[in-house]
């Protein structure tokens, strides 16, 4: 800029230089996003009970008569599938409520309205990215409390289980939040967003594991969800909340940290990147 | 340093592909007025001011807003600007009071987001959520996000489409009282009493270019003002613009041997009528009087000639 302000006018220049924090913005925007986002009743009730009712169904009745999955002892079908509920918990809360939700947002107006203001576009983002953490956190405690107390399913006891869990559950979330920020752009209207976004998350869902053993599924598929981050997340947890022994029933015969690790920071900068470069405060059909 | 012009345009263009949106438009808006730009539905009006708030960039042309190019403004500038979009409908779950002091968390010199709330009238509503708001409420709740963060220039994009005549008026208050804190408006408009009601200057604009431009009382030049008389003769209605219209009448009644004229009328144009003819809009209901219009503007006036 060939002009700056000082030189204009001294009583703005005094304004420059307390224009507030990204920081305390970004703090601002994660409560008016929360706040937003627990009116909005309709979408908490599915994002919250979603992942509670499908363990319920799914351990119901798969789990009869104390069906197990697995070679002897076996796992109860409750346990063996709260890993995969967790993930696409995680995955519904970030990237399905994201892209979703922000291209509502660009539809109603709301996005150019805040492009107009002072307001930096990185506290935006980590204001979803904050919001985003916290609705996750409080979907994933449901979930295991109910799991726990209602299920009976035994939760992990040592340290180092949290610590894969506290991994895998912020990588899993912020590549979602962030993957799902890069998506809302591709939903012409807010209208057709939810069309748009629901059948990605479904059939991942199917091919990642979530309703069935990974194991049983064919290998093509397998191969397939591999491609998408909430096959390793899904896997991830399972190295939570199965029994070490249960590690021989993954395809490769391990669980894979490294590659769960690397394959949800490969999405991570990958939404990151295209997130940035694509992202649009105006509707398409808006000049 | 004051006196720099708070809104320099020159030259302006803007295409969507075969379309001219705007089309060498020239704009100069001083600081601490209220400027009106005037315009039919697709007249450049929109495009332009999005031009200006740093939404659309330009093919070509000179743009300055308060001292810099729009299009690679900074925070800095954006917390000088206050704008009002045209209509949106977002953040509904969120109350008047919510918005409005979230808003001014992103300045350094808000106003008192209560008092913001005040003048935009919206105190008995200020729990409520937006999406109860009625639509002219939601406006003022546009308004009053727009200027909580104390803006020397206020944008606003046709800002009373669809306010009863009471709440506009209240509207205007409200906008001419911001005017005398000193905050320069730009605003546009395709009411034309709106404009005179609030404008020190206005600018009217037709496909893309500034067809006229001065005080709403001035607008049009001295032909578009001339009166029009109006008679029948052989059986057919003539009409005639002219300064001296008197005169006029004087020597069609002496051509009558009744010494009165027939079906004789002499209409002062409205500013509505002046305005419509630099938009080029038919009169819905006095067809003729554009053509009469548009006919003082050349030296030939075949109902002078039909009278000699």
């Amino acid at each position: 800029m060939t002009v700056t302000p000082s030189t204009r006018a001294t009583d703005r220049a005094s304004r420059t230089v307390t224009l507030p924090s990204t920081l305390a913005l970004s703090l601002a925007r994660t409560q008016i996003e929360l706040r937003q986002f627990f009116r909005e009743r309709d979408a908490v009730v599915f994002i919250f009970a979603y992942p509670v009712i499908m363990l319920a169904i799914f351990a119901s009745v798969f789990g009869q008569d104390g069906t197990t999955v697995g070679p002897e002892p076996g796992i109860p079908f409750g346990q063996y599938f709260l890993p995969g509920m967790v993930a696409t918990g995680v995955l519904l809360s970030s990237f399905q409520n994201l892209a979703m939700s922000i291209a509502v947002e660009r539809d109603e107006g709301g996005l150019k309205r805040l492009r107009g203001t002072p307001m930096p576009p990185t506290a935006y983002f980590l204001g979803k990215v904050g919001s985003v953490l916290v609705t996750s956190l409080a979907q994933v405690a449901i979930l295991l409390v109910v799991a726990s107390t209602l299920f009976g399913i035994d939760l992990p006891t040592t340290a180092d289980r949290w610590v894969t869990f506290a991994w895998v559950f912020a990588l899993g979330t912020a590549s979602g939040a962030v993957c799902g920020v890069a998506f809302s752009s591709v939903p012409r209207s807010g209208k057709s967003a939810s069309a748009v976004v629901t059948p990605i998350v479904l059939v991942l869902q199917f091919i990642s594991g979530v309703f069935f053993t990974f194991p049983s599924l064919p290998l093509w598929m397998q191969q397939v969800a591999a491609l998408f981050p909430l096959k390793w997340m899904a896997q991830g947890m399972r190295s939570v909340f199965l029994p070490e022994w249960a590690e021989q029933m993954e395809p490769a015969g391990a669980w894979e940290h490294p590659m769960t690790a690397a394959v949800l920071a490969g999405y991570l900068v990958l939404g990151l990147v295209l997130g940035i470069r694509t992202f649009r405060w105006k509707r398409r059909d808006d000049g | 340093m004051s006196t720099e012009p708070a809104v320099h345009v020159r030259d302006l263009h803007k295409h969507y592909g075969p379309k001219r949106a705007v089309d060498g438009l020239d704009l100069t808006v001083d600081q601490g007025e209220i400027f009106a730009v005037l315009g039919p539905n697709g007249a450049g009006k929109t495009t332009t001011i999005e031009i200006l708030e740093g939404y659309r960039h330009r093919d070509r042309g000179e743009v300055t807003v308060l001292g810099q190019d729009p299009q690679h403004a900074g925070r800095e500038w954006r917390s000088r600007v206050g704008i009002v979009l045209q209509s949106a409908n977002d953040q509904a779950e969120l109350t008047v009071d919510e918005l409005v002091r979230h808003f001014a968390l992103y300045y350094s010199a808000s106003r008192d987001p209560q008092e913001v709330i005040a003048a935009v009238g919206l105190t008995d509503k200020a729990r409520t959520r937006t999406r109860q708001l009625s639509g002219g409420q939601r406006r003022r709740l546009d308004v009053a996000l727009g200027i909580v963060g104390r803006p020397e220039l206020l944008f606003l994009d046709e800002p009373t489409t669809g306010f009863d005549p009471e709440a506009r008026r209240s509207f205007w208050d409200l906008i001419s009282g911001l005017r005398d804190e000193g905050t320069t408006i730009l605003l546009t408009t395709h009411y034309l009493e709106e404009a005179e009601h609030l404008a020190d200057r206005c600018a009217v604009v037709r496909d893309g270019r500034v067809v006229a431009l001065d005080s709403p009382a001035a607008l049009g030049d001295r032909a578009a003002r001339q009166a029009v008389v109006r008679w029948t003769q052989d059986g057919l209605v003539r009409q005639e613009a002219t300064d001296h219209p008197t005169a006029l009448v004087a020597a069609l009644a002496a051509q009558q041997p009744s010494g009165e004229v027939p079906g004789l009328e002499v209409v002062r144009p409205s500013l509505e009528d002046v305005y419509l003819s630099l938009i080029g809009e038919p009169v819905t209901n006095e067809p003729d009087l554009v053509l009469a219009l548009d006919g003082v503007s050349t030296d030939h006036h075949p109902s002078a000639e039909a009278l000699r």
